[in-house]
């Protein structure tokens, strides 16, 4: 990157300074303001507010379908890809345009379609209910709208790596007496890693913070099937004296949680780039 | 990668341009293909287009049937008698351009700073760009309240002068701006950063001056990358939830935008009124999509050798 290390150019101090101001305004003040809030708590009202036996419950639930949808979508993601860019077959194309489907998609349908697919008399749900699986108001509602809106990170994270792939390490696999499955999981599936895990952790931050599709799907029962966000906007909403402090305060724990979330994803990216 | 029969939309001034990394790529793809026994392939492909059925073409096409089980009459008077319905489209069509303008000058703004020079905290800087996408959207919302609710840090000032953010206009704006703030940032800057000062720092060396570089060379170059990343934004901007849930009280017909009185409708029971609703919006989704194509195209026959190792985005083949 031989750019200009002098600042020949016009326009950086209106460029740089503009950044700036826009970012101050709309992420560093308010989320200083965040952190402020939730400081303003005593360390006892503090634990108190995010501690509490329902609070737990929804961290639980909103971190293990977040964990357990990223998981689904990645191996949903890796099939996809893989069969994007190594087959033909007719219509290819268009399912190649629908991965981006849920990205374009609000959230708030996919909520209202997938509550309405489920239920006893729904789509999917009358061959499912009979079988025992709720795939409507419960956790697995949860998991199943997680894995929409996270398995397209996946495919497209993974898509440029496999068709970047060298063809000649599997080749020289093969010329050596390596089955498909073994060329798979020692030559191909080590190549992939880096991209999957990248995406495996896109999905899994999409989902921690997911609100409009869950809202539609889970109930919202609390301790059963209440996520961290939808406590949020209820203790928001209680209109208590202290209640927006301590919904602050639950927004912290999240806001920390996605932040190292951030970190992962970075390095993550950084070393996939490098590999 | 199809043959070159399925592309010639795409491609027509193939031989100069896309021809160059196409033969190299061609026969180690084709060679690759022979390795998997068809039962594996038949398989795989069934597997991924079942997955794919169940996951995204049901749920699209349940909205549509949904929405039309009473005919197409019953449709378009469930989509247009209810005033809060009609006017939560206006106040969609209101607040998601807003926001997208916003997003766009700061895109323009931060990649031009990013891409042309080098400072101190640079990558920091990349970074803090991308943080919205991590924060929850509820979060975001909560954040505006803290600034600007009644028991907030600006709510006192802002009662004292007669100015209301929250559960107005503005406070929709603020919130859809911060949860789309990356989209323009982040399609332009691998963008710009491909594409090299050199043609800017020839315009100046001509005598060219800041505003003539901008119009003439920079956005010239930019310009599918700027609409590829408008369309993102946008789509986002659109169907943003969360953020908006927290900042608009939802008092229908005030500030309810169209995902929000999809939730009301879904709420009231009225499931028609709220499937006709989510039908228009899956209806954006599917044109944001073939616009995603189209730009897609577009930006790859116009240098196709410049985006190829930068863009995350998938590729058309």
């Amino acid at each position: 990157m031989a750019q200009a290390n002098t600042r020949v150019l016009p326009g950086y101090r209106l460029s740089i300074s503009f950044t700036l101001v826009y970012l101050s305004v709309l992420v560093i003040i308010p989320l200083g303001a965040c952190v402020i809030t939730a400081a303003q708590l005593s360390w006892d009202q503090f634990r108190a507010a995010v501690w509490t036996e329902r609070a737990r419950a929804a961290y639980a639930l909103t971190f293990g379908a977040a964990l357990l949808a990223a998981a689904i979508s990645a191996v949903v993601g890796l099939l996809v890809a893989w069969v994007l860019v190594r087959y033909e077959f007719p219509g290819k194309r268009v399912f190649d345009a629908l991965v981006d489907l849920p990205f374009a998609l609000p959230t708030a349908v996919a909520g209202l379609v997938f509550s309405n697919l489920y239920v006893a008399n729904g789509w999917l749900g009358q061959f499912l209910v009979p079988l025992g699986i709720e795939g409507s108001y419960s956790r697995l509602a949860i998991v199943l709208v997680l894995v929409f809106i996270g398995f397209p990170f996946v495919v497209r994270t993974l898509q440029p790596v496999l068709e970047a792939l060298d063809a000649e390490a599997e080749e020289a696999a093969a010329l050596l007496g390596a089955s498909r499955w073994q060329t798979f999981r020692r030559v191909i599936l080590p190549a992939l890693m880096p991209g999957l895990l990248t995406g495996f952790a896109l999905a899994f931050a999409r989902g921690l913070g997911e609100y409009g599709s869950v809202v539609f799907v889970s109930g919202n029962m609390p301790l059963k099937t209440e996520i961290a966000a939808f406590l949020i906007v209820s203790r928001l909403e209680e209109g208590r004296p202290n209640s927006y402090r301590e919904a602050t305060a639950i927004a912290t724990v999240l806001l920390v949680a996605s932040f190292l979330m951030l970190i992962v994803i970075n390095r993550l990216e950084a070393r996939s780039r490098r590999g | 990668m199809t043959t070159p029969a399925a592309i010639p939309d795409l491609l027509p001034t193939a031989p100069g341009a896309g021809g160059a990394g196409a033969p190299t790529r061609q026969s180690p793809i084709a060679n690759r293909k022979s390795q998997d026994p068809l039962w594996v392939r038949v398989t795989l492909t069934a597997l991924a287009l079942g997955c794919m059925t169940v996951l995204v073409i049901v749920p699209v096409v349940s909205v549509f049937y949904e929405a039309l089980s009473d005919g197409l009459g019953t449709y378009w008077k469930t989509l247009t008698a209810d005033p809060d319905t009609r006017h939560s489209v206006l106040l969609t069509l209101t607040v998601a351009p807003l926001a997208v303008l916003c997003n766009l000058v700061f895109g323009v703004a931060a990649a031009w700073a990013i891409t042309r020079f080098r400072f101190r905290g640079r990558t920091l800087l990349v970074t803090l760009i991308d943080v919205p996408f991590s924060v929850s959207p509820v979060v975001a919302g909560l954040m505006f309240v803290i600034l600007f609710g009644l028991q907030g840090f600006f709510g006192p000032w802002l009662r004292a002068n007669g100015l209301q953010v929250l559960f107005t206009v503005p406070g929709l704006v603020l919130a859809t701006t911060f949860v789309t703030l990356p989209f323009v940032a982040r399609e332009l800057i691998p963008v710009m950063e491909a594409i090299g000062p050199d043609e800017e720092l020839a315009a100046l060396s001509l005598g060219a001056s800041g505003r003539q570089i901008f119009w003439r060379v920079t956005l010239p170059n930019i310009k599918w990358g700027l609409l590829y990343g408008i369309i993102l934004c946008n789509a986002r901007a659109m169907g943003e939830f969360g953020a908006v849930y927290v900042v608009s009280g939802r008092v229908a017909g005030e500030t309810c935008t169209m995902p929000l009185q999809v939730e009301m409708l879904f709420n009231e029971f009225n499931t028609p009124g709220a499937f006709a609703l989510a039908s228009v919006l899956t209806m954006l989704a599917v044109v944001t999509l073939l616009l995603k194509v189209w730009v897609e195209g577009r930006k790859k026959q116009d240098s196709p050798q410049r985006h190829e190792s930068h863009t995350k985005e998938h590729k058309e083949e």
